[in-house]
């Protein structure tokens, strides 16, 4: 590249789609001559922009790449999993003989041989739509934009703290196993929102948009940028986060709550989209994750919500541009759409190919997804999307006489068997006689996991769904960080204890 | 495995740094890591990896704009594209005036943090020790799951002033669950030295609160005296010390903002941040390369001290610390080698000297409900037990939390002696077991 005062994004040293291939073919063929039974190999190149700003300033401008190779392999019956950033062909053979090495020695406490269920070869090629590379943006032109919404917030009085930003994430992987298949994917991930914090008196209250923790993040290009309208909605926010201070605290006691999309999205995704994942149901997280409630007996027995709920788990890409959407999972599986809950009724879990044949599926539904190049893959959400109901937001608040509507989380926490919850959000107003009253500031509810969505007695129509992205989910030891989908619409519950964080 | 990154090897990656860059400043921070970690479940070891990797990341300064590049391939022509990017990526943004120059070369304490045995542990020896694990879980029908890792890492940075900083430390974890049929026990510890971990007698604690609690009773939720173990005391306060950033004060975000030098906590809360402790870890600097030095936070319930990165004692008018992160970040600094004093009472002696209460051994999925009351939420996990008349009695159900831990942190009645402690939501910590007065707890679940 030029030096000097260039707009364009930088060209990195990088290698070729086949060389990249070529480096986990090399892999792979030495973990099989090593006495891999079975083996696969990812090679990724990650690249990574974050850009913000806080109060008027530049914040963090930076970028990296990530490039390294993953070797999987069973041999002696039993899992070894090895890693490395050196792409040489001696870095290769090495990763490749250290894996088997691994699964060797896994092999001195293994109980019986690591069986799964089958799989066909794939050789394909997918690239997530992306209708606007989100490199190709001038840095500059993002950073204005943040710095005008920032301007914005900070025009509020009793705004304290404006922090705005954006986060671009490309990811380029090639998997190659031992059944022959061959799978090239890119996948380009965007992010973006804003937080206004007011700090006043004893208190610290804060507005987030279009949702917290780091606003909404979609598998698409800058185009989701565009479509949030940042700018349009800061003043709104501001002043909310300022008013809060004035409004009175959210009555505690049993109470109706109808819950904005982006917490139904948060909401399904703690008290669905984890119990559901058949490793924890089986135990192989129970030091740190935990386990779920939702033992082997309850599969297609469990009413776990009332007749209104459908719930799917859609990697496709006609489902949307979720962070769970992919063509094929990290174990070469393509991605599927399972039903999880048909009308209040158990149906689904989420597989591994290893899972799905510890308890007799045919063939795995394909949730297996790893962080990077140095992770192994584990059961993660797709897009766990909760189908939508009938009618707008705004006829929900007409049909209820007494609620409390709640809006954009804040705190989230639920048990290791994903029972007993309690979440708190930014806002919430009181619905009195088909009306949104007055603001209430601190609402929270918990309850516990089934009963809630047994009580659940609305769900807004297609118009107000919108398919949710969570970036931070956490599971694994190593931990790892993956992108969750979840598609939601208002939705109202029925005799739900609220107010519970506060009382005492 | 072997140790990538030596001060040799980072000082040659530097000088290819400095050559390419043509920024008026330039930084480099260079990490390596290789570690691996062996994991079983359902008495079988069902995962087992390793990784290995170098990344180089290069910060420009120029005309008072700043910005990071890295990556992990270090061939010359990727190290000349990453400072090139770091350039292109600063001059791409509005100065900011606040911004500070590179800090001058520093002096900085030692530490002694790196074991290379530990470095070098095998799978095959980490498998072997697993396996006397399982055994024991076996011995009582017990279900183990847990972890064992181990592994080295390595940081330098140096920047253009001259700057040059190195640490590399060895680090190893062993945590496990054991699980019976209604009920589960706990145990984990960490060291740089795995030598240090006694595995067998973490087994044994956890196989007994396992025992111990199986066929757990219900109880209604109240407020309640709680013996909290070490870790349960550490997860709790993890959420409290970042709040004694300088920085986080300044902008109003901390629940210290107007509270400097007021008695916040009890008379017997004494805290300070010291890297040099024999029981911490991590290196001697902070992200910039600034030396860190000990800090009291809290004396006798008052805090007494911030922590200071170089730009926020700029501007609060204070000396930095060594606290602060790599840069550009929002966030400041915080302090992350927090030795809490303690007292000498043994966990016996706290539970003998119970009439009712609840003797806790970790919590789980802590999250904050109120950032300025500092009230946290939370369940009990892997071993509640219930005391009466100076006895633990049986296990109970857990329990769900809504307490403030300011308001925790005034209620404390005894503390052992400080341990290095490990949790799964913060960062290690030297704390003791706490006894405390008043513990709310809001709800139940249902096992």
């Amino acid at each position: 590249m030029r030096r000097g005062r260039t707009e364009a994004a930088p060209q990195r040293a990088r290698p070729s789609i086949q060389e990249m291939k070529d480096l986990a073919q090399r892999a792979l063929e030495t973990a099989v001559a090593q006495g891999a039974s079975y083996a696969d190999v990812r090679a990724l190149r990650v690249r990574q922009r974050y850009l913000s700003t806080k109060n008027g300033e530049v914040a963090q401008v930076r970028e990296s790449e990530s490039f390294g190779l993953g070797v999987r392999v069973i041999a002696g019956g039993a899992w070894g999993f090895a890693s490395t950033d050196r792409l040489t062909p001696e870095g290769l053979d090495a990763v490749a003989a250290r894996a088997v090495e691994i699964a060797q020695a896994s092999a001195l406490a293994k109980k019986s041989d690591v069986q799964l269920a089958p799989e066909e070869k794939f050789v394909d090629e997918w690239e997530a739509p992306c209708q606007i590379d989100p490199f190709s943006v001038p840095v500059s032109r993002c950073l204005d934009l943040l710095l005008k919404v920032d301007a914005e917030l900070r025009k509020v009085q009793g705004v304290t703290l404006a922090e705005c930003q954006m986060d671009f994430r490309r990811q380029e992987q090639w998997f190659v196993s031992s059944l022959g298949s061959a799978i090239r994917q890119v996948k380009t991930q965007t992010g973006a929102g804003f937080v206004a914090t007011s700090f006043a008196g004893n208190e610290i209250q804060r507005r987030s948009y279009p949702n917290s923790f780091g606003g909404q993040y979609q598998t698409k290009g800058y185009e989701l940028v565009e479509e949030l309208d940042l700018v349009g909605h800061a003043p709104q926010i501001a002043e909310e986060a300022v008013a809060l201070h004035s409004a009175p605290q959210c009555p505690a006691g049993v109470r109706d709550i109808i819950l904005g999309s982006s917490q139904v999205g948060l909401q399904i995704h703690e008290s669905i989209g984890h119990p559901i994942e058949l490793d924890r149901v089986l135990g192989t997280e129970a030091n740190f994750a935990g386990m779920s409630f939702l033992t082997l007996d309850q599969l297609g027995s469990l009413k776990y919500a009332s007749e209104i709920v459908s719930v799917v788990a859609d990697a496709t890409p006609s489902h949307g541009p979720g962070l769970g959407t992919f063509a094929y999972d990290d174990e070469g599986v393509p991605g599927q759409r399972t039903p999880i809950i048909q009308n209040g009724l158990f149906v689904g879990y989420l597989t591994s190919r290893e899972t799905a044949a510890a308890i007799g599926k045919p063939r795995s539904n394909g949730a297996m997804r790893a962080e990077g190049w140095n992770r192994i893959p584990l059961i993660r959400m797709t897009n766990v999307s909760l189908e939508p109901g009938r009618g707008t937001l705004d006829a929900l608040i007409a049909d209820t006489d007494d609620a409390i509507y709640m809006e954009t989380n804040r705190s989230w926490s639920i048990d290791d068997r994903r029972y007993n919850f309690q979440f708190g959000t930014e806002i919430g107003w009181e619905i009195k006689h088909g009306k949104k009253a007055r603001m209430v500031k601190n609402p929270s509810y918990g309850g516990i996991t089934t009963e809630f969505w047994n009580s659940c007695d609305a769900i807004c129509g297609p118009e107000e769904w919108t398919l949710w992205g969570t970036p931070n989910c956490g599971k694994g030891q190593p931990m790892q960080t993956m992108g969750t989908g979840h598609g939601a619409s208002p939705a109202r519950f029925r005799r739900v204890k609220v107010g519970v964080a506060y009382g005492s | 495995m072997t140790m990538m990154l030596t001060r040799q090897r980072a000082k040659e990656i530097f000088d290819k740094v400095i050559k390419y860059s043509t920024a008026e400043e330039t930084e480099a921070y260079i990490t390596s890591t290789a570690s691996a970690l062996t994991r079983f479940a359902n008495n079988t070891i069902h995962q087992n990896v390793a990784e290995e990797e170098t990344a180089l990341s290069v910060r420009a300064v120029v005309e008072h704009r700043t910005a990071r590049a890295s990556t992990n391939r270090l061939d010359e022509p990727s190290i000349r594209q990453t400072c090139e990017a770091a350039l292109a990526l600063a001059r791409l943004q509005p100065p900011n005036p606040d911004l500070l120059p590179l800090p001058h070369p520093q002096t900085y304490g030692s530490v002694d943090r790196y074991y290379p045995e530990t470095a070098e542990l095998t799978p095959k020896a980490r498998a072997e020790t697993v396996l006397s694990v399982l055994q024991r879980a076996e011995k009582d029908q017990l279900t183990a799951a847990g972890v064992y890792s181990s592994g080295a890492v390595a940081t330098a940075l140096f920047n253009s002033r001259g700057l040059e900083a190195f640490h590399e430390e060895t680090i190893s974890e062993f945590s496990v669950t054991m699980l019976g049929p209604t009920s589960s026990g706990w145990a984990k510890q960490t060291s740089p030295f795995h030598l240090e971990l006694n595995t067998a007698a973490l087994a044994e604690r956890a196989a007994r609160k396992a025992l111990e609690g199986g066929s757990p009773r219900d109880l209604p939720p109240d407020k309640y005296t709680v013996i909290l173990e070490p870790s349960a005391v550490l997860d709790l306060l993890g959420f409290l010390f970042f709040d004694f950033g300088g920085l986080a004060v300044h902008e109003g975000r901390s629940c210290l903002t107007g509270r400097v030098d007021e008695k916040v906590f009890g008379d017997n809360i004494f805290v300070r941040d010291d890297v040099f402790h024999p029981l911490q870890s991590g290196p001697p600097f902070d992200g910039e390369g600034m030396p860190r030095r000990r800090v009291n936070l809290v004396e006798q319930g008052v805090v007494k001290n911030l922590v200071y990165a170089r730009s926020t004692a700029k501007k609060m008018g204070k000396e930095p610390t060594g606290h602060g992160f790599p840069l550009p970040n929002e966030y400041g600094e915080a302090p992350l080698n927090i030795v809490m004093e303690g007292g000498r009472a043994t966990l016996d002696d706290m539970i003998r000297s119970t009439p009712r209460g609840l003797l806790v051994t970790r919590f789980w999925y802590i999250r904050e409900v109120d950032p300025y009351q500092k009230i946290l939420t939370g369940m009990t996990r892997d071993g509640l037990f219930w005391i009466e008349e100076g006895k633990i009695q049986h296990g109970v159900k857990n329990l769900r939390f809504n307490q403030s831990v300011i308001e925790m942190l005034r209620q404390v009645e005894m503390m052992g002696p400080p341990q290095r402690t490990a949790g799964e939501e913060s960062f290690e910590m030297v704390v003791p077991a706490m006894k405390v007065r008043e513990f709310n707890f809001s709800s139940a679940t249902k096992y």
